[in-house]
C-alpha cells in the first residue's frame, strides 16, 4: 500500500499535525540509537491521546500495514528501526505524568515520559524510580518497558520488569489490555512480565504504572585499581561472596579509563589494568559499615589503590567517567559499536582476554565497560564506517563476543534488546523449537504480524543462512571477506 | 544419581507426554501434591514429577541456583542456608515435600513479597517440556537477559497449563545480617497507614502484618540500619523464636485463621482502606493482602476487592463460579491463544488456572 493511501486513512482519524508525510519530516525517524541501520518509514504518526493510538492501530490492522512504535529513539539494538512499508508511531507527545501517589509509592505516566522526569517529579516526596539506563535523561518509559531496560543499579534494585506494576495498552486489533496491578499480584498468566521486554511486538503501551522507592539518604563510592583484569574479576566475586549486595558494582578496563579521563577528569588511575567502582547506599551508619567491609574485601583481592568518595560532588565525579564512556568512545573513534552480552561473573577475566585476542584478529580496538555485579558486559568496538570493510569487521567482532557469552552460559543481550541488531545471534542462543515458541507468542497477540515485524525473532531462512556462514567458535573460514 | 538413570526419568516423562498428546488424554502434573487444594478443580491422570530432582548448579558468588523441578523446597533452602543465602520471596510450603516446580508453577510468595519481590522477580531461567514433547530452555543463569520474550516469568504462576517446568534458575540473596520484629498496638486502619508511611522511608522493612489489634513489623538488613529503625518505629521487640514462628506461620498459611474451612484472599493496593466485609481480616504484605476466614458471597467479595482496585481469590471452600478472580475477556482470550499454541492437545492441567483452558 502506498504512503498516500495510508496517510489519507490516518488523516481521517487523526488531526492534521499528527501525521508526517514529507521526506524531511520523516528523515529524523530513520534510525534509533543504532545508527548503522537506517530506513525511512512511509509515514510517521504522532498521536497525543490513547484513543488516537487506538485509531492508528485499527487503521494499520485494517490496511495490513506494519507498525513500529518508538519512544525517544535512544535504543541501541534497532528496536525502533522503521519499516519501509510501514507507519512509525512516535509516543513523544504522550509525555504527561498522570499522577503520583506518594503514600502508595506509585506513579502513573504516559509512555513518552523520559525516565529521569519520573524521579525528578517524585523527588519532592523523597522517592524515585530506580532503573537508570545511561540515557535516562532522554529515554522514555515506554521504550524502557519495550526493552526491559536496566542501568547501573540493577543488582540491588532490579530491572524495568521489577519496577513496573502495571501497563495499559492496545493490541493491533485495537483491543484494550490492562496487565498487572497496583496490588501485589493479579490473577491469570503473568502477561505483564511477558510484555516487558517484548520490543513492541505484542502490543502498544499507552500508560505505565511504576513503583517508586525511597531515596537512600546516603551513598558513597569506592574506587579500586587492579593490576590485571583477572584480579578485578575475582574481586567482584569476592564482594558478592562476602554477602554484600552493593548498590552498583562496575568495572572499566584501561582502554575505557584512558578514553574518558582526558575529557571528564574523573580521577581514574590510568596505571591500572582495570578499575572497579563499588557503590554503597543506605542510612549513614549502614554505609560506613558496608564501605569498610568493601574496602577490606578489595584489599584482600589485591587492589593496588583504593579511594572512597568523601563528598557527593566527588561521588558524582567518580561516576562521571563511567557515565560518559560511550561519548568518550565517540571522541577517540569516528564510530563505535556497543555490545551487551551477559555471562556468569566467574568468566569475566576469560572473556576480556578473548576480546583482547579478537582485537588483533579483527584489527579493531575495543574498550570494555562492564556492569560487573550483573555480569553484563558492554564492549565498545571502535571502527571507522568510512573505511571499507570496517563496519563488517566490527559487526562480526561483536557477534563473536556474544557467541562466546552464550557458550559460557550467558546471553546475547542483557539490557539493550535484540531488535534488528542481534537477529543472527538469536539463531545461536535458541533452538528452532525455542524460536518457534517465540513466534507462537507473537502470533497469539498479533496474528497478522504487523507490530514491529522483522525484529526479535529471526526467520528460519535467516538462521539457516547464518549457520552456513559461521563455523565452530564463530571463526569464519575467510574472515577477510566481506559477507554482506 | 547416574546420568543414565536421569536420562531415563526425563525420557519417560517425554514419552508420557507424547502418548497423552496423541490420545488427547489430560495429565495432572504433580510435584508433592501439597497444592492440590489451590486453584480450580484437578483433572486428568496424575503425572508424578518428584523423581526429576536435584540441584544442578549452585555457585554462591553468582547468586544463582539451578535445580530440577522435583527438588524438594526444603532441600534447596537447606543448601542455600549452608552458604548463608536464601530465597528472598519466601515461598510458602503447604507440606514437607513441597517441590520447587510447584513453588514456581503456583508463583506464590511469602511475607517479604512487597519488600524483596515476588517469585517471578527471582526467576532467571526455566526449562520446559511442551505438549509436543519438545524440551525448551528460556532465560538462563544470569541476572540480566532480554534475549527473546520472557517466557520464564510467564511460566511462573502458570499452574502448569503451558507445559511441564523441568528446571528453574533462581536469583538468591545473602541472608540479612540482622533481623528484628516489633509488635505495636494499632487498629487495622492505623496499621495500614503506618505500613505505607514507613515503606516510603528508607527503612529496612522486610514484612508488615496485622492481626487482632496488633501490628507486626520485621526489619532485616545491616545491623546499624536495623538498630536505627527499631528506635524510630518503637513498639515492643518480639523475642526471636516467637517472631520466627509468627512469620513462618504467616508464610506457610499455618496461622490459626487458616484452620477455618472457608478462606478468601484479597489482593489489593497496600493503601486500600478497610473493606466492607464481615469479620476482621488477617493483613499481610504491608496491607496488600487481606485474608478473610468466612463463607462469603463470591459476588460481593469480588465486587469489594474490585472497588478497592484488587482481586479476590477463593483460597479454600466452595466457589461455584471458580476460585480465581475472573479475567477481562480480552485477557482470557490471550490465555486461550497461548494455551493452544503451547499445548495443542490440551493435555496439561486443563482448567486448573482458567476454566476451559
Amino acid at each position: 500500500m502506498d504512503g498516500v493511501a495510508i496517510a489519507t486513512a490516518l488523516r481521517a482519524v487523526l488531526p492534521e499535525d499528527c501525521v508526517l508525510t514529507r521526506e524531511e519530516e520523516r528523515r529524523p525517524y530513520e534510525c534509533d540509537g543504532l545508527t548503522a541501520f537506517r530506513r525511512l518509514p512511509q509515514l510517521v504518526a504522532l498521536p497525543r491521546t490513547e484513543e488516537q493510538v487506538r485509531q492508528v492501530l485499527l487503521t494499520c490492522n485494517r490496511l495490513g500495514v506494519p507498525l513500529v512504535a518508538r519512544g525517544s529513539g535512544t535504543g541501541l539494538s534497532g528496536g525502533a528501526t522503521p519499516h519501509e512499508q510501514g507507519v512509525l508511531l512516535s509516543c513523544a507527545r504522550m509525555n504527561r505524568i498522570l499522577d503520583i501517589d506518594p503514600l502508595a509509592r506509585v506513579a502513573r505516566v504516559e509512555p513518552g515520559v523520559a525516565n529521569l522526569r519520573i524521579s525528578d517529579a517524585a523527588a519532592a516526596y523523597g522517592l524515585y524510580y530506580a532503573p537508570d539506563p545511561s540515557s535516562q535523561v532522554a529515554c522514555s518509559i515506554g521504550g524502557n518497558v519495550a526493552e526491559n531496560s536496566g542501568g547501573v543499579h540493577c543488582l540491588k534494585y532490579g530491572l524495568t520488569v521489577h519496577n513496573v506494576l502495571a501497563v495499559r495498552g492496545y493490541t493491533i486489533a485495537g483491543e484494550r489490555l490492562e496487565l498487572g496491578s497496583r496490588a501485589g499480584d493479579a490473577p491469570g498468566l503473568d502477561l505483564l512480565a511477558l510484555t516487558i521486554g517484548s520490543e513492541g511486538l505484542l502490543m502498544i503501551v499507552t500508560e505505565v504504572t511504576v513503583k517508586l522507592i525511597p531515596r537512600p539518604p546516603c551513598a558513597r563510592l569506592v574506587m579500586a585499581s587492579f593490576a590485571d583484569v583477572h584480579s578485578a574479576g575475582d574481586a567482584v566475586a569476592a564482594v558478592i561472596g562476602a554477602g554484600i549486595i552493593p548498590a552498583a558494582l562496575e568495572m572499566m578496563d584501561r582502554k575505557a579509563t584512558a578514553a574518558v579521563e582526558p575529557f571528564v577528569h574523573a580521577g581514574y588511575d590510568l596505571s591500572a589494568a582495570a578499575i572497579l567502582l563499588v557503590e554503597s547506599d543506605g542510612t549513614p551508619e549502614e554505609v560506613v559499615e558496608q564501605v569498610a567491609e568493601i574496602e577490606c574485601v578489595l584489599k584482600a583481592c589485591g587492589a593496588m589503590s583504593l579511594r572512597v568518595s568523601g563528598s557527593e560532588a566527588e561521588r558524582l565525579r567518580f561516576w562521571s567517567g563511567r557515565k560518559n564512556a560511550f561519548p568518550a568512545a565517540g571522541r577517540i573513534s569516528p564510530d563505535y559499536y556497543c555490545m551487551d552480552g551477559t555471562l556468569p561473573r566467574r568468566h569475566v577475566g576469560r572473556v576480556l582476554e578473548a576480546i583482547g585476542e579478537m582485537e588483533t584478529r579483527y584489527a579493531l580496538g575495543c574498550m570494555n565497560v562492564f556492569h560487573a555485579g550483573d555480569g553484563n558486559l558492554h564492549p565498545v568496538i571502535l571502527f571507522d564506517a568510512n573505511e571499507p570493510g570496517s563496519w563488517e569487521r566490527a559487526d562480526r567482532f561483536g557477534a563473536e563476543i556474544l557467541e562466546l557469552c552464550v557458550e559460557l552460559g550467558g546471553t546475547i543481550t542483557g539490557e539493550h534488546g535484540v531488535g534488528v541488531e542481534k537477529l543472527n545471534s538469536m539463531c545461536v542462543q535458541f533452538s528452532p523449537a525455542e524460536r518457534a515458541a517465540f513466534a507462537a507468542v507473537k502470533e497469539a497477540f498479533d496474528p497478522a504480524g504487523l507490530l514491529n515485524p522483522g525484529k526479535l525473532i529471526p526467520t528460519l531462512a535467516r538462521c539457516a543462512e547464518y549457520g552456513r556462514m559461521r563455523v565452530h567458535h564463530g571463526q569464519l573460514a575467510h574472515p577477510e571477506l566481506p559477507r554482506f | 544419581m547416574a546420568a543414565s538413570a536421569d536420562d531415563a526419568i526425563l525420557a519417560e516423562l517425554c514419552e508420557r507426554v507424547r502418548a497423552a498428546a496423541q490420545l488427547r488424554s489430560p495429565l495432572r502434573l504433580r510435584g508433592s501434591g501439597s497444592k492440590d487444594f489451590y486453584g480450580e478443580a484437578l483433572a486428568g491422570a496424575v503425572l508424578e514429577l518428584a523423581a526429576w530432582r536435584g540441584i544442578v548448579d549452585y555457585e554462591p558468588s553468582e547468586l544463582v541456583v539451578t535445580a530440577r523441578s522435583g527438588t524438594p523446597l526444603a532441600e534447596l533452602e537447606g543448601a542455600l542456608a549452608e552458604r548463608d543465602q536464601f530465597l528472598a520471596f519466601e515461598p510458602p510450603a503447604f507440606g514437607p515435600a513441597t517441590t520447587l516446580g510447584g513453588v514456581i508453577a503456583a508463583g506464590l510468595s511469602g511475607p517479604r513479597r512487597m519488600y524483596a519481590g515476588a517469585a517471578r522477580d527471582f526467576v532467571l531461567g526455566t526449562r520446559l517440556l511442551t505438549g509436543s514433547g519438545e524440551r525448551l530452555r528460556f532465560g538462563g543463569q544470569v541476572m540480566k537477559n532480554v534475549a527473546g520474550f520472557d517466557l520464564s516469568r510467564l511460566l511462573c504462576g502458570s499452574l502448569g497449563i503451558l507445559g511441564i517446568i523441568t528446571e528453574v534458575s533462581l536469583k538468591v540473596l545473602p541472608r540479612p545480617r540482622a533481623e528484628a520484629t516489633l509488635r505495636l498496638e494499632l487498629s487495622a486502619p492505623a496499621a495500614v497507614a503506618a505500613f505505607n508511611q514507613w515503606a516510603a522511608q528508607p527503612l529496612p522493612l522486610s514484612a508488615a502484618a496485622w492481626w487482632q489489634a496488633q501490628a507486626w513489623v520485621r526489619l532485616s538488613g545491616a545491623e546499624p540500619a536495623v538498630r536505627t529503625a527499631r528506635e524510630q518505629l518503637g513498639g515492643e521487640l518480639v523475642e526471636a523464636s516467637c517472631a520466627h514462628e509468627w512469620w513462618e506461620a504467616l508464610r506457610h498459611c499455618r496461622h490459626r485463621l487458616f484452620s477455618q474451612p472457608d478462606i478468601w484472599r484479597l489482593s489489593v493496593p497496600a493503601t486500600a482502606p478497610p473493606l466492607a466485609l464481615p469479620g476482621e481480616p488477617l493483613i499481610d504484605w504491608g496491607g496488600a493482602v487481606r485474608w478473610y476466614a468466612a463463607s462469603l458471597d463470591a459476588t460481593a467479595v469480588r465486587a469489594s476487592a474490585a472497588a478497592a482496585g484488587g482481586t479476590a481469590l477463593c483460597w479454600r471452600g466452595s466457589a461455584p463460579q471458580g476460585r480465581f478472580h475472573p479475567l477481562a475477556p480480552s485477557v482470557a482470550e490471550l490465555h486461550r491463544r497461548l494455551k493452544v499454541r503451547f499445548d495443542p492437545a490440551g493435555i496439561f492441567n486443563p482448567g486448573r488456572l482458567l476454566p476451559g483452558v
